[in-house]
């Protein structure tokens, strides 16, 4: 099919039953498109979509060797794709067809004007038209894929997701940046509402992902850059320098022991030590250790080295260097996490002012039998076990002023979660929920706030306003209303435990920036649509999972990554992809190279190429192309072209819709 | 046969077209020699009437420079439309309406209000304003009566080739006629002496990213010299704006203000100048992107400085 | 004589938001006046300010350009060039006598057909009150 051919439209106008018909006079459309230039055929019919109409369609392209087909119908957000199909089962090539919008935008919205609708038909059908005889025949482009993955980030929704690709049979690179995986499903002690300890269920699948022949694990390794387009992945890892070799540590732990220096554990977030050579935790995978080059002294100071002495495996490796590792994959999931919101941003609640005011996660850390006070609950300022506990909801969280608008999901069940333990380890506490609302949504946890309230757990509706120290006991004064009694009341606790929001990481916005992919105005990273794709971000063969789309517990992660690696598996298992052929190309001719187009493309898909000393001329990738066609609105000089929307094609709609 | 006739004329034009003609300096001499000028109001004496007398096509080729402003020029044009087998809209003016044309964003009774009336300087007690007629003792005196609008050539008569610039390149202008003379035909409508690019191609300037905060006026900064001017936040037309006069102004120092017209594929220079313009600005909210359309501080006498009245809106709307 | 004067207006939707919120006007037959005609384009950051200007010239009395809300385009950042084109392309048609409320960019969500339809009735209310861009006669209207 030669561009150079004279058009030969066919139209086909729908009724939709009395959708359109009883407002649009469609015969008056068919009469006024078959006197319009280019149209050999015009008719009407009352189910353009159904069957019988389709084979309408497809018989008349062959009768009237029609070269572009019109429906004038619903919307083509409802049907491009359907008739876009007949078309291709004609033989026709289906970019030669072009729809026309008069029911939801016209026969519904005018309903009390049938002339106008009419006339708007009309002039909507016209555009169409003229768009149509412009339309060029487009083939989809089809890339090879390479059958690999690539998941950034170790914490469970990575750790099930590159499980279940690896099961697939694909390989999987597991990025993570800690010198465990785990994430913060590690530092947890048990789970809600199950209360099933969190190490237990989780380090299986940790061993699992160790040893896994699909998956090669990139511990303390973070994504650097990353290139290319689906299927066709180029990405760049920085291995950083543990200084001990991986394959000959058993994971012993006498360096750790010999090891003179102590520094907080950011594991233990601050409340508990580790040496200068370590591993996060017990069950850490790899169970490798790691020198921290910043407090070790033979970084520091240029001594000790008595991990090498007494190392029995000899693993110790002080010249060890950074290394930059390339991959190739296929696709790549986001399972990057979460960050917990900054508390000392509420000065009122005295968090990092008054010891005893801890957050959730630092709970989690006391009540953890691995944890650094062995599972005992106690007091930061004096070691004791106090005898009230208050637990304060939604710090940061559903807060627009001063926190973050959303609600955190999951801070309501772990409070009560924390509360149980509360009871269940000291015998006797008050412990007492301060909320605004509780949201127990899950299964079972409805179930599990009428269990912990049988405990005798007290709940009060109110939010605290302020803190207060009592500096010689070290008890923290609650200044709130109970808006249930409608009193102002102050009271006091020996432990106040703060929930505190679910943030996006602070590496989002390089994540960002290395990915393109988009975030939305909560920081979390953007699915591609909220409802119907929600593990597919809008860069194809990217994929998004777990706390880093937004707050959940660990059953929503899990089965959001279970979703990431099937979607994933798609283009892995075919091989291949097809992208849309609706892209922008570069009329060499016209272009001087002047750089707009590239500097606003959001896809980084235009390149300037030299071609000779001091000329450039732009490049399209086809494949990142988009097919915004910002490019094709900012070309000063109409160099760059998009196919599908092209100005001459634009113009012409403008044109028309100006003419009825 | 005899030398080929030439004929130059100046509708509402500064001169500078004519002056352009003359930019080549001593090959005039010789160029003179192979030539006959049947009319050039600049320089030679020969009447409207003489060209009337001419018979119609008689005229080789004729340079027109200068917008159609008035009755007069409007005459001219269609006279030596008839009396010339090739017609050329010379010069930014006659090709596209040039800066004469900016006046069309004000109506005829506002142009005239402001000029002898409104100026600051002006002293008009009397209301003085120029008429078509005015009697004197020795007869009457007439003055060609404006047009609504100003025209670029070809929406009064058909042209056949065009010759961009203010001015064109003196050089350039002459190889074309040249050509021309020689028996060369390209086809009709065609910008001669032009690239089918933009000046970018053909700019010295180093290029590194189209990506600006704001914007600067010239004389706000110190432009780095080596520096593309618009990646330093300074308005060059150059990405919009025809090649073919080898980026002169850029290699000057001063940044191209768009007197070749648009690009061979671009009906509105303005319109796509301001598009690219506002695409590469770094924008983060509603309040920054009015802010910076705010900074232009005349954006219709920025883009279209020489290309108003054959641009999409041609004039003052409403 | 005076016949109701219906203002012509040509407007410009992205695929993904705006022109979606136009269906969903629909399918909730949420009704408003027919005299607008609506190109469909990809994105806000496709629509070349010389569009506005080709409405202008064939005699729209009013051009309207609907985007997703800023931080939610679909191509990440085509809206933000969108508007910044349109406030500047305001400042311009000022220059040719075209009054700024003529031309009108909404940010408008799939999910606010409701807010459509009120953009669509708001924009016809105002453009009645300004009137005509050309009065009956004038130089331009209907050339292509």
């Amino acid at each position: 099919m030669s561009e150079k051919e004279e058009p030969r439209i066919g139209v086909f106008i729908c009724h939709c039953g009395t959708n359109i018909a009883g407002v649009v006079d469609v015969k008056q459309v068919v009469d006024f498109t078959s006197k319009q230039p280019n149209v050999v055929f015009a008719t009407d019919y009352t189910y353009m979509c159904s069957d019988p109409g389709q084979a309408l369609i497809k018989d008349s392209i062959k009768e009237h060797k029609l070269n572009r087909v019109v429906v004038a119908a619903c919307s083509p957000r409802m049907h491009e794709p359907t008739f876009r199909k007949t078309c291709q089962e004609a033989g026709l090539n289906p970019y030669l067809f072009e729809m026309a919008n008069i029911r939801e935008q016209c026969s519904w919205v005018h309903m009390g004007e049938p002339e106008k609708a009419t006339e708007k038909a009309k002039a909507l059908v016209k555009a169409a038209l003229a768009k149509a005889s412009l339309l060029e025949p487009l083939t989809p482009m089809e890339f090879n894929v390479e059958r690999s993955a690539l998941i950034i980030g170790g914490g469970i929704a990575g750790i099930q997701a590159a499980l279940d690709l690896a099961n697939a049979g694909f390989h999987v690179y597991l990025v993570e940046k800690e010198p465990s995986i785990g994430g913060h499903m590690a530092q947890l002690d048990k789970t809600f509402p199950t209360l099933d300890c969190s190490a237990c269920i989780l380090t299986p699948k940790m061993v699992d992902v160790g040893r896994h022949p699909n998956i090669t694990l990139l511990t303390y390794c973070e994504a650097q850059e990353v290139e290319g387009f689906i299927g066709n992945f180029k990405v760049k890892i920085l291995r950083k320098a543990r200084y001990v070799d991986e394959k000959a540590c058993t994971g012993c732990g006498v360096c750790a022991q010999k090891c003179p220096v102590k520094v907080p554990s950011e594991f233990d977030l601050g409340l508990g030590m580790r040496k200068a050579i370590y591993i996060p935790f017990p069950q850490s995978v790899p169970i490798t250790h790691t020198i921290d080059k910043e407090n070790c002294l033979y970084f520091t100071r240029g001594v000790c080295k008595v991990c090498e002495k007494f190392c029995p495996a000899k693993a110790i490796r002080f010249d060890q260097q950074d290394e930059t590792i390339e991959l190739k994959v296929g696709i790549i999931i986001n399972a990057t996490g979460y960050d917990l919101f900054n508390a000392k941003k509420l000065p009122q609640y005295g968090y990092g002012k008054y010891k005893n005011v801890i957050t959730g996660l630092e709970f989690e850390r006391l009540v953890n039998a691995s944890g650094p006070t062995g599972g005992k609950i106690v007091r930061p300022s004096d070691g004791k076990t106090p005898k009230s506990v208050a637990f304060i909801q939604c710090i940061g969280s559903r807060d627009e002023h001063h926190g973050v608008p959303y609600c955190s999901r999951i801070c309501c069940m772990a409070s009560l979660k924390h509360a149980h333990q509360v009871k269940e380890k000291i015998p006797g506490a008050e412990v007492c929920v301060f909320y605004i609302d509780l949201r127990c949504f899950g299964k079972g946890y409805e179930e599990f706030l009428v269990r912990v309230q049988d405990e005798g757990i007290r709940l009060v509706r109110g939010k605290v306003s302020e803190i207060y120290e009592n500096p010689e006991t070290g008890n923290l004064r609650l200044r709130l209303e109970d808006t249930l009694l409608g009193e102002v009341m102050e009271t006091e606790f020996e432990l106040v435990v703060l929930a505190v929001a679910l943030v996006p990481r602070a590496e989002a916005p390089a994540l960002q920036t290395l990915l393109k992919v988009s975030r939305g105005a909560d920081g979390f990273f953007l699915e591609a649509h909220p409802k119907l794709r929600p593990v597919e971000t809008h860069i194809p063969g990217i994929f998004i999972c777990g706390c880093a789309q937004g707050p959940k517990d660990i059953p929503d992660t899990v089965a959001q990554a279970s979703a990431a690696a099937a979607q994933a598996a798609i283009p892995l298992s075919q091989g291949k992809v097809t992208a849309e052929p609706l892209t922008a190309y570069v009329l060499e001719d016209y272009c001087s190279g002047c750089g707009v187009c590239e500097a606003i493309c959001p896809y980084k898909a235009i390149e300037l190429k030299e071609v000779e000393e001091g000329k450039r001329r732009a490049e399209v990738n086809e494949a990142l192309c988009q097919g915004c066609g910002l490019c094709g609105a900012a070309c000063p000089s109409k160099a760059i072209v998009l196919r599908g929307f092209t100005e001459p094609q634009l113009m012409s709609q403008i044109e028309a819709l100006s003419s009825v | 046969m005899g030398k080929p006739k030439i004929a130059c004329y100046w509708a509402a034009s500064c001169g500078g077209c004519d002056v352009s003609v003359l930019d080549i300096g001593s090959k005039l001499a010789d160029i003179v020699e192979q030539v006959e000028i049947v009319f050039w109001p600049i320089a030679l004496d020969f009447k409207y009437k003489d060209v009337e007398a001419m018979p119609d096509q008689s005229i080789d080729i004729c340079l027109f420079n200068g917008g159609i402003r008035n009755e007069e020029n409007e005459h001219m044009a269609k006279l030596l439309r008839r009396k010339s087998k090739i017609l050329i809209a010379y010069g930014a003016c006659a090709y596209l309406g040039g800066i004469l044309g900016l006046a069309n964003l004000a109506t005829l009774k506002e142009l005239f209000s402001r000029v002898y009336r409104e100026t600051p300087s002006t002293v008009n007690p009397e209301n003085t304003v120029p008429q078509p007629t005015v009697k004197v003792k020795e007869g009457e005196l007439k003055l060609s009566p404006l047009l609504e609008y100003l025209k670029p050539l070809n929406e009064v008569v058909e042209v056949d080739y065009y010759i961009p610039g203010c001015p064109p390149v003196g050089e350039k202008a002459w190889e074309a006629l040249i050509a021309l003379i020689k028996g060369e035909k390209p086809p009709k409508g065609t910008v001669l002496t032009a690239d089918e690019r933009t000046v970018c191609d053909s700019c010295p300037r180093v290029k590194e990213e189209k990506k600006i905060k704001e914007l600067k006026r010239i004389y706000q900064v110190i432009p780095d010299p080596e520096k593309c001017f618009l990646e330093q936040g300074i308005i060059c037309m150059g990405p919009a704006t025809r090649g073919g006069c080898d980026a002169q102004c850029i290699k000057a120092g001063l940044p191209c203000k768009g007197c070749f017209g648009p690009a061979p594929n671009v009906e509105d220079q303005g319109a796509r100048m301001l598009s690219a313009l506002a695409s590469i600005v770094e924008v983060n909210s509603e309040e920054e992107a009015k802010r910076f359309a705010e900074s232009v501080a005349d954006p219709a006498g920025t883009f279209y400085l020489f290309s108003l009245p054959s641009s999409m809106l041609k004039r003052r709307v409403k | 004589m005076a016949e109701e004067f219906t203002p012509k207006i040509i407007g410009f939707t992205c695929n993904w938001c705006t022109y979606a919120a136009a269906d969903l006007a629909g399918t909730s037959r949420m009704q408003y006046p027919p005299n607008l005609r609506l190109v469909r384009v990809m994105c806000s950051g496709r629509v070349s300010p010389e569009f506005v200007l080709k409405a202008f010239q064939l005699g729209a009395d009013g051009v309207f350009i609907g985007g997703c809300h800023l931080g939610d385009c679909h191509y990440i950042h085509g809206n933000f060039k969108a508007i910044t084109r349109y406030y500047l392309l305001k400042k311009m048609l000022q220059q040719f006598g075209i009054e700024p409320e003529r031309v009108r960019f909404n940010f408008i969500s799939a999910a606010e057909g409701e807010a459509f339809t009120q953009a669509v009735k708001d924009f016809t209310e105002q453009l009645k009150r300004l009137g005509p861009l050309r009065p009956s006669g004038g130089e331009g209207s209907g050339e292509a």
